[in-house]
């Protein structure tokens, strides 16, 4: 497959009073042609920053990026045409209408101006197109910033939080939307917080913490290789579930949860172990089923923002990933 | 040049600047109405009118006269001792043409208006060209035209011209109005007359000069709310330099007495560049006493010329920094 867009050892940092931030310390991520691929990570983690450099809005201090093989920000003239994008907030100047905003930037960027009324159209706002866009909902004007990145026909589409504001039925709307995109072609990057959109929309994901990538690849890829080590264990009815427990428990397990019927082990990274454990107690096992992760435990594991009972994480906060298993 | 087409039409959809093209009109056409109002043609029966009225008046002042001079007989020491002292009114004190409402005089009171008109829609070009840009700073517009035009420079410079070039035509069309419905004024409620090549040439470059006050005014707000990336920025600027260095500067000007301090002004620089010059005199100065011409002090003459290359220079400088700052700074 061929790459559309490629970054490598994106680095940006801001100079401020408290000192040097980093918001992107050596960042990488391919996006493969014809891909719906997802773009994770939890606030100030450095997604924005990173589409904005890529857009040559922020100049960053190191690094190389390409978007359809042309290197930016210095070829991103040439390549400008090709490429819709949508960063942070719907921003428009509010007197104007939907019709209007977009009839001028299709003459700034030279668009036949009759592919305004067929993208309201296909965003839903054709009713609205004559409307002031202060007049809009949150949601309206997020359509409206989807309309003026679609404007161009665009062969790579970059959309940061495109189901802010959306209601249900426009969150459904947008699925649809990015997969009828890219069935036609178009490579879309898609930025966003709703996990589980993502993980029915994208081919791919890139997951950024602390300006960093923690995690890259298909979505079954992400999911297998972080797949949690979390087996939950079922044993004869009228056993002592306590005992049994405390047995794992002597050999290093870590029991996150224990209910009257059964119990899970968290770091059983071979669950053969537990068996063979608990059989030489003359314990038997009844079910032994591993837990399936889903991409918000993958996401909130690799960038250590799992809410914690009695503390209240901070923006740049991050916990270091768990390593290692047991019974290996 | 699809660009600049967008930027032409942006500017003038924009209910800010229609608003305020419609207001500059409003104050234009009341001028311009006050003045019909105030002034009147010299017709043959305003002429009668008026030599009637200085006859009755002239009649009046000379009962006035014999009547006093008849008190004065009865009693002289009312009236110091003597009545050959006593005033007489003499007819041509009572001339005609002081009865007469003035009419308006193209030649003598139009370079007044072309000024007027200039200094009105200077500062109607810098308010426009500040919320040009400074409002597309602010809505998150102009990161949005960048998203599509990823030229920084390319993009601003595109808006000024369209902007200017907008300003231009305005100050044009809106002139030539102004100097055909003074003309009709003139017809109608005074006189066209001694309008030589000569005047009309002078006019022209007072014109020419006005239109260098608006396009410039416009370029300086453009520029100062580019960089600060808020109209308020602009805006600001002009109160503070209004506030600061006008008032406060011309005080403390004043005591520190320097030499030429009303120089420093920025009023007198505009009036030296629309009426060709201005003199500031230095009041600190000690007197040059001559018996001749009495006490004389240093003046200095601020040319149009001088004026002309120091706008050019203080646009330039803000219009440099804003391309500047455009080119160097994050898009956040």
């Amino acid at each position: 497959m061929t790459a559309v867009l490629e970054i490598s050892g994106l680095r940006k940092t801001y100079r401020g009073r408290k000192g040097v931030r980093k918001a992107l310390d050596g960042f990488d991520m391919v996006v493969e042609a014809g891909q719906v691929h997802g773009f994770l990570g939890p606030n100030g983690s450095g997604k924005t920053t990173t589409l904005r450099t890529l857009l040559g809005l922020i100049k960053p201090n190191d690094g190389r990026m390409t978007i359809l093989g042309q290197e930016v920000p210095r070829h991103l003239p040439q390549v400008a045409g090709l490429v819709g994008a949508i960063v942070e907030s719907p921003q428009f100047f509010g007197n104007f209408s939907a019709e209007t905003t977009l009839s001028l930037l299709a003459d700034a960027g030279g668009v036949n101006p009759h592919r305004v009324p067929a993208v309201l159209e296909l965003v839903g706002l054709r009713d609205r197109a004559k409307d002031r866009v202060k007049t809009y909902s949150l949601g309206m004007k997020q359509r409206l910033a989807v309309a003026s990145a679609l404007l161009k026909e665009p062969k790579l589409l970059i959309l940061d939080e495109p189901a802010n504001g959306l209601d249900p039925g426009g969150i459904r709307e947008m699925r649809t939307l990015m997969a009828d995109l890219a069935a036609s072609g178009m490579t879309v990057l898609l930025s966003s917080h709703i996990l589980g959109e993502i993980q029915l929309i994208c081919d791919s994901v890139t997951i950024i913490s602390a300006g960093r990538r923690v995690a890259a690849g298909s979505v079954s890829e992400v999911l297998a290789s972080h797949t949690s080590a979390t087996v939950k264990v079922r044993l004869e009815p009228g056993v002592d579930l306590p005992g049994a427990v405390a047995i794992l428990r002597a050999a290093g397990a870590v029991i996150p949860s224990l209910e009257k019927d059964h119990f899970t082990v968290g770091n059983a990274t071979n669950p053969a172990q537990i068996t063979k454990l608990l059989a030489e107690k003359q314990i038997y096992v009844s079910e032994l089923t591993p837990v399936s992760a889903d991409l918000e435990d993958v996401f909130l594991k690799l960038t250590g923002t799992a809410p914690v009972d009695g503390a209240n994480r901070q923006v740049d906060q991050v916990a270091a990933e768990t390593q290692g298993g047991w019974g290996q | 040049m699809s660009l600049y087409r967008a930027e032409t039409r942006r500017l003038s959809k924009r209910r800010f600047t229609r608003l305020f093209v419609v207001l500059v009109l409003l104050v234009l056409g009341l001028l311009a109405a006050g003045t019909a109002y105030s002034y009147q043609k010299v017709t043959p029966a305003a002429l009668a009118a008026a030599q009637a009225d200085a006859e009755r008046d002239f009649q009046e002042q000379v009962k006035f006269a014999e009547q006093e001079k008849e008190r004065c007989v009865q009693a002289p020491a009312e009236f110091g001792g003597s009545c050959d002292e006593l005033w007489v009114p003499v007819r041509e004190d009572y001339r005609a043409e002081n009865y007469m409402p003035s009419p308006f005089d193209f030649r003598e009171s139009f370079p007044d208006m072309v000024i007027t008109f200039a200094a009105l829609l200077a500062l109607v070009a810098f308010i426009i060209g500040a919320s040009f840009v400074g409002a597309e700073w602010n809505s998150g517009g102009m990161m949005n035209l960048l998203l599509w035009r990823p030229q920084r420079l390319q993009v601003l410079a595109t808006k000024l011209s369209a902007l200017i070039v907008w300003l231009f035509g305005l100050t044009v069309l809106t002139g030539a109005a102004w100097t055909g419905l003074f003309w009709l004024i003139a017809t109608f409620r005074g006189t066209t007359a001694r309008m030589t090549p000569g005047v009309w040439q002078s006019i022209g470059l007072t014109g020419l000069r006005g239109l260098g006050l608006v396009l410039v005014a416009g370029a300086i707000g453009f520029g100062i709310a580019s960089i600060g990336r808020h109209t308020a920025a602009a805006l600001g600027a002009v109160l503070a330099v209004a506030v600061v260095f006008q008032f406060g500067l011309g005080v403390v000007l004043e005591l520190a007495k320097v030499k030429f301090a009303q120089a420093y002004l920025l009023p007198y620089w505009i009036l030296a560049w629309m009426y060709k010059s201005t003199e500031v005199i230095d009041d600190n100065a000690p007197c040059d006493f001559s018996v001749t011409t009495g006490c004389e002090q240093p003046v200095f003459t601020i040319t149009w010329q001088l004026a002309g290359a120091v706008f050019l220079l203080v646009t330039t400088i803000i219009v440099g920094a804003a391309m500047w700052t455009i080119r160097r700074r994050d898009i956040t």
